[in-house]
């Protein structure tokens, strides 16, 4: 948001969600005709009872008595059915909204890049797309409905009120002064702890979810009454702020009940007075107190209606700030498409760093320069943290370069729509991603019409055979992120996912760190065939992973300081051979143990 | 079918019975919240019912002052307006001041209510089983934690007002009116019989629509939640476009739910102001006649209209408690069935503590399976004496992190007994179990927060040094010195500021502060590089001099560093012997590890 929030005033806050709102107007106009009307028969009715205490009664006739009794029932009845034409007119539109706006909310989340996942905690996120669009509907359905037509309707009774009495009439108004000025110290006062209970809610939902997201670490350690007390001290923060939003409530609370209490005493005291000296009717004493009496709702609710008002604009203000959030990883006004998708797949000086590194760092990838020919298969060789998996997420825009490009077939990737790029390059993550959904709708996550065929072979090529036996095959539901699966379980499916999606290339992310040997062996034979007519960027910490390459690039201090074949870059790089070798150490250790083989028969004999 | 625990959460087709124990147990629920309680609830409505006759006062001191205080004002007598108009101010004041103090109070209770729910759902699911979580998903626990508590919150709020208030209003106003005059009373009474078709109306109705809002409100949750966790493949795969039109059916099924609920209230509203304008007519028609015939005075007649209005103003606020109601108690409906939930791994009742650990684990008979049509571990018996460090391979699916699962006690075995030291694992007291035993498990999860506090998670009392050591111990220590703000780096939701690798290192220190007996490392060095991986080993040969020691590796360089080796096929332990026998023989082990050595370089 350009303009500091607190800044901008509370209406003009919320008359961005304008917008979302427009389409339903006309039913929330028609509700307010409904509440006013509703609000004005209300008011009719002790102008009628005047008349029927100053006429009839004054005068002991009874048989003038129905009409001012059907007159009386004839408006109450057109009272109730205006409240439920209200209620009718203005229902449809606030759930509309409400609905419009969380869909708006859910497609800007997944259109905003991953840098902005990585800073926003999911409670937060979730907070916004429950609680707060929910008090928007109830302030759009209901608040703002009953806030003009409350406010129109004390202004009407004032005026009913003068025209029965202007004396009485101006007490009331005078007296009505300081509620405005309590008003606006209530905006004040309130809107900031409101904002501060709706984050507070946010950072609780974050606690719940990390808790059972990291349930297998917490159990492990023992750590349920540790996570409790964390969790416990956040609750009593956002309890301590509701109280402090109660107290304030409270304040103003006291003064409608108070200001129109006073203003009673007052007037009864006048009214009486003025009756006495015969410049008031009974009639009109009566009128008067009855329409007051009719004001006291809509005065007292006005605080209740302000609170909520304060509450909706924070939810607006948090609606927008993800609304607002910029988005750098858009599609190109006029994108390019790749004709001939060949998958050749070019980085150029390609730079990047991520947004909260600091000045004096120096960029994470520093100038890559690597060329991957069609079919060719590169495996990225790096220490833990270098930046391998960095480099594997600016191929598909999960981030953007920070300098240089990549080009797919000779075309920028920032030049094609996300979707064709994501078309042509599938990624294996390091971690599984799998979502609570059949087996068969993670694998076919990147290409739903695939054929049954073609899934199975997608499952041949991971060697995942092991879906068929799971107790509804195919379609047996992972649990949460997989987590019903073993590890290794897991990671071929996610293999069996990004080769399924039929890409032109492969980027895959140690994708056979959680396989034994021999299962490895077996994915590398049947991988081979995919590789041999798909480009792959395979980043390996293991000599056999490494075997699945044609070429190896090797990634050290930000740059690529060495590419070539496997067993080139064992004799010509020490740094290669420090990363990939574990050959000598190996040797070293047998002879160690030769060694002591030999110590423990010698003590023996 | 049952309804016990979150069983048929998603149903909506209740028979009465069903029905009824869901209601009765969300009662008990309520009940066992509110007693704690109960000094300040009594406390609030003792405020309430003051401040209630403070404002009920105010019509009778009106109709005083019009009836009495007006003529006797025109005979030149004030005292009697005097009075009326002090005591007015009085009332009004005592009133407004008792209803903002019980504003905070109601708050207090509310809060510590809400609080205390908090506290109770968090524990609680921290204590189920992972079998639990598995299938319900984190998506529903926080939805019950956050919209279902939210509609908790709206009833505490506003409810102890509405109710007290408003039963008392009406209470306190039906006995005004007969006072003042019996037969607007009457009147009152017979509205009272609509007003009871009404309610039950609405309730039939807006028990069923308020259970559906929850449920749908949970299912968009859950999505929600698992979009946003998996939001690189989400964005990889290009399922954008179709989560969209997942997303918007559930937001219409929740919006279609909510506008149920809307609508049913929508009926109640008016209903309540039907009646209320109907007896208002009819109590004019019946006082008029009289006062037109002389034998009622226009003050009571006046006072008695202002009480007739007055009644159904709370009725409403009573009608919105019963709406607020229903739709808490929906809510209270699902958190106390997560609360039922029983863990399918129990606490011990009468826990066995042991003090000092050794540190060996037997295997008894155990036979392990998470869905009982297919076995996993078929029965079989197995000892860690203290101190071994065993290294336990084989392929991916035969069971390996299964096992260490029953000696971390995630789950229990189906058949048999696992003991540490001696004592089965399930009687054994939670806190000394957790102290002996210590799990890395194979997804290195970190929690948002600083790279410090996440290794303190294995000993929350450690000192900074304390950690730094730890760190140092695992080769971790140089690259946390190297983020921004060191150990007070925040490494974002799920460890996602920091690499693979570095996220394992520092779960594995976060295991050695814990400092177990027995440490069961599942592919702890799976995503590190060689150099990383062999300085974590050089640190193991230290670690685990004197403890027991399970290490899961594919990668077959840890297994030197073992004193024995288990291989596991199909969930059966085929080999079992020292690496060095194992390597010399002819079976598995020794062509997978001569497989291991051909790929090495
Ligand atoms: N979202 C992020 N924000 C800031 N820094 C990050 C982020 N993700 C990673 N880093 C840092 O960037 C560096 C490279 O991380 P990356 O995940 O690319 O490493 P890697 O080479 O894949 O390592 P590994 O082999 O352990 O997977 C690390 O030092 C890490 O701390
Ligand atoms: N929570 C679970 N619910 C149901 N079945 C499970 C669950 N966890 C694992 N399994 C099944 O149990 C078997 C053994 O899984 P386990 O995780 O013990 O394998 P593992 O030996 O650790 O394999 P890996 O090397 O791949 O991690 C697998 O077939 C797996 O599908
Ligand atoms: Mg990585
Ligand atoms: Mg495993």
């Amino acid at each position: 948001m350009s303009a500091d929030p607190k800044r901008q005033g509370t209406f003009a806050s919320i008359l961005r969600i304008y917008p979302w709102a427009k389409p339903a107007m006309p039913r929330i106009y028609l509700g307010m005709v409904s509440a006013l009307i509703a609000a004005i028969v209300a008011l009719l009715i002790p102008q009628v009872l005047r008349a029927l205490v100053d006429g009839p009664l004054q005068r002991g006739d009874a048989s003038q008595i129905w009409w001012p009794v059907a007159a009386v029932l004839g408006l109450g009845v057109l009272e109730a059915v205006m409240i439920w034409f209200r209620r009718w007119f203005v229902l449809q539109p606030g759930t509309r909204v409400e609905s419009d706006m969380r869909n708006s909310l859910y497609k800007q989340l997944q259109d905003l890049p991953v840098s902005f996942h990585d800073r926003w905690a999911s409670g937060q996120l979730l907070s916004r797309a429950v609680s707060d669009l929910n008090l928007i509907r109830r302030w759009i359905s209901f608040g703002i409905v009953l806030l003009v037509v409350n406010v129109i309707t004390i202004l009407i009774g004032f005026v009913f009120l003068l025209s029965i009495n202007w004396i009485l009439g101006i007490i009331f108004v005078v007296c009505s002064i300081p509620l405005w000025i309590y008003g606006y110290l209530f905006e004040q006062k309130y809107s900031v702890v409101a904002r501060r209970s709706q984050d507070q809610a946010g950072d609780l939902a974050t606690a719940v979810e990390e808790s059972v997201h990291g349930i297998r670490v917490l159990k492990a350690f023992g750590r349920g009454q540790h996570a409790l007390k964390n969790f416990a001290s956040q609750a009593e923060d956002l309890r301590g702020t509701e109280i402090e939003k109660a107290k304030a409530i409270a304040g103003i609370w006291l003064w409608l009940l108070l200001v129109p209490d006073v203003t009673f005493g007052l007037s009864l005291l006048g009214g009486v007075w003025l009756a006495a000296g015969g410049q008031l009717t009974a009639g009109q004493l009566v009128a008067f107190f009855a329409t007051a009496t009719v004001l006291r709702f809509p005065v007292e609710s006005i605080g209740f209606l302000l609170s909520m008002t304060f509450d909706t604009r924070t939810a607006a203000d948090r609606f927008f700030e993800v609304m607002d959030a910029p988005n750098a990883i858009i599609d190109p006004e006029d994108p390019t498409t790749i004709a001939k998708p060949e998958g050749r797949l070019v980085f150029e000086d390609v730079h990047f760093r991520y947004q909260d590194s600091p000045a004096q760092y120096d960029d994470l990838l520093d100038g890559i320069d690597l060329e991957l020919e069609p079919g060719e298969t590169m495996a990225i060789v790096g220490l833990t943290g270098s930046g391998k998996s960095t480099l594997t997420a600016l191929t598909t825009r999960l981030y953007d370069v920070t300098g240089g490009s990549i080009k797919l077939d000779g075309v920028d990737v920032r030049d094609l729509t996300r979707v064709e790029l994501r078309r042509h390059i599938a990624m294996a993550f390091e971690d599984a991603t799998l979502f609570s959904a059949s087996v068969r709708d993670n694998v076919l996550l990147g290409r739903p019409d695939a054929s049954d065929a073609d899934l199975a072979e997608a499952l041949e090529i991971a060697q995942a055979d092991f879906v068929y036996q799971l107790p509804d095959g195919l379609d047996t539901r992972v649990g949460e992120e997989g987590m019903s699966l073993s590890g290794g379980q897991r990671q071929r499916l996610a293999l069996a996912r990004a080769v399924a999606a039929n890409p032109e290339v492969l980027v895959l992310d140690d994708p056979l760190s959680a396989l034994d040997v021999d299962t490895e062996a077996m994915v590398e034979a049947a991988l081979r065939r995919v590789l041999a007519s798909t480009t792959a960027m395979i980043v390996a910490h293991r000599p056999s992973t490494v075997m699945l390459a044609d070429r190896v690039a090797l990634l050290e201090g930000g740059r690529i300081t060495a590419v070539g074949r496997h067993s080139d870059l064992l004799a010509s790089s020490d740094h290669y051979r420090f990363v990939i070798s574990s050959l000598e150490d190996e040797e070293k250790r047998e002879h160690r143990e030769a060694l002591l083989e030999q110590e423990e028969q010698g003590a023996d004999a | 079918m049952s309804v016990l625990g979150v069983e048929g959460e998603e149903r909506d087709d209740f028979t009465r019975r069903e029905s009824k124990q869901i209601r009765d147990r969300s009662l008990r629920l309520l009940n066992s919240l509110l007693r704690p309680l109960w000094a300040r609830v009594t406390l609030t409505i003792v405020v309430v019912v003051v401040s209630t006759a403070a404002q009920v006062a105010g019509p009778a001191l009106i109709a005083y002052g019009l009836d009495t205080g007006l003529p006797a004002l025109i005979k030149q007598d004030w005292m009697p307006l005097a009075f009326a108009v002090f005591a007015y101010l009085f009332t009004g004041i005592v009133g407004a001041a008792l209803i903002a103090w019980y504003t905070v109070l109601t708050a207090r209770i509310s809060q510590a209510i809400l609080i205390d729910l908090r506290k109770r759902v968090f524990l609680h699911t921290q204590k189920l089983s992972l079998e639990f979580h598995e299938s319900y998903t984190s998506g529903r626990i926080i939805a019950r934690q956050t919209s279902d508590l939210d509609s908790i919150r709206e009833l505490l709020d506003s409810g102890i007002n509405q109710l007290v208030q408003g039963g008392l209003y009406m209470a306190f106003i039906a006995v005004a009116l007969f006072s003042i005059d019996f037969w607007s009373g009457v009147v009152l009474f017979g509205s009272l019989v609509p007003l009871g078709f009404l309610l039950r109306w609405f309730q039939v109705r807006s028990q069923k629509a308020f259970r559906a809002t929850r449920t749908t409100s949970a299912r968009l949750i859950v999505h929600f939640v698992e979009t946003m966790t998996g939001i690189r493949a989400v964005k990889a795969f290009r399922k954008e476009k179709r989560n969209e039109t997942e997303f918007g059916g559930l937001v219409e099924d929740y919006r279609l739910a909510n506008m149920r609920t809307i609508k049913l209230f929508g009926v109640l509203d008016p209903g309540l102001v039907l009646i209320g304008n109907v007896a208002l007519g009819v109590v004019l028609l019946v006082g008029g006649l009289r006062v037109a015939g002389g034998g009622l005075a226009v003050g009571v007649l006046l006072a008695a209209l202002l009480y007739t209005r007055s009644f159904f103003a709370p009725a409403q606020e009573m009608a919105m408690f019963y709406n607020s109601y229903q739709s808490a108690a929906a809510a209270l409906e699902k958190i106390s069935g997560v609360l039922e939930e029983r863990p399918s791994v129990p606490d011990p009742t009468r826990p066995i503590d042991l003090w000092q650990a050794k540190g060996s684990v037997t295997f008894e008979g155990v036979e392990f399976a998470y869905t009982p049509d297919r076995v996993i571990l078929p029965s079989f018996d197995l000892e860690f004496p203290a101190g071994q460090t065993i290294a336990l391979v084989g392929s991916t699916g035969a069971g390996k992190s299964t096992l260490a699962k029953l000696i971390s006690r995630f789950y229990d075995p189906s058949d048999g007994v696992v003991s540490l030291d001696g004592v089965d694992l399930r009687r054994l007291h939670p806190k000394d179990l957790r102290r002996a035993i210590v799990m890395v498990t194979q997804e290195a999860y970190l929690f948002s927060g600083s790279v410090g506090d996440n290794i303190a998670l294995g000993k929350p009392e450690a000192t900074i040094e304390e950690i730094v050591a730890a760190a140092k111990a695992v080769g971790a220590h140089e690259f946390i010195e190297g983020l921004p703000d060191g150990y007070d780096t925040d490494v974002n939701k799920r460890g996602g500021r920091v690499s693979a690798g570095q996220r394992q290192l520092i779960s594995f220190a976060r295991a050695f502060l814990a400092d177990p007996v027995v440490l069961i490392l599942d592919e702890a060095t799976a995503s590190l590089d060689i150099p990383s991986e062999r300085l974590v080993q050089e640190g193991l040969l230290t670690l685990l001099a004197d403890r027991t020691a399970i290490i899961i590796a594919h990668r077959l360089s840890t297994v030197a560093i073992a004193d024995r080796v288990l291989v596991m096929e199909h969930g059966r332990i085929v080999e079992d012997g020292t690496p060095r026998d194992l390597i010399a023989g002819t079976g598995r082990f020794s062509k997978l590890h001569a497989a291991w050595r051909e790929s090495l370089v």
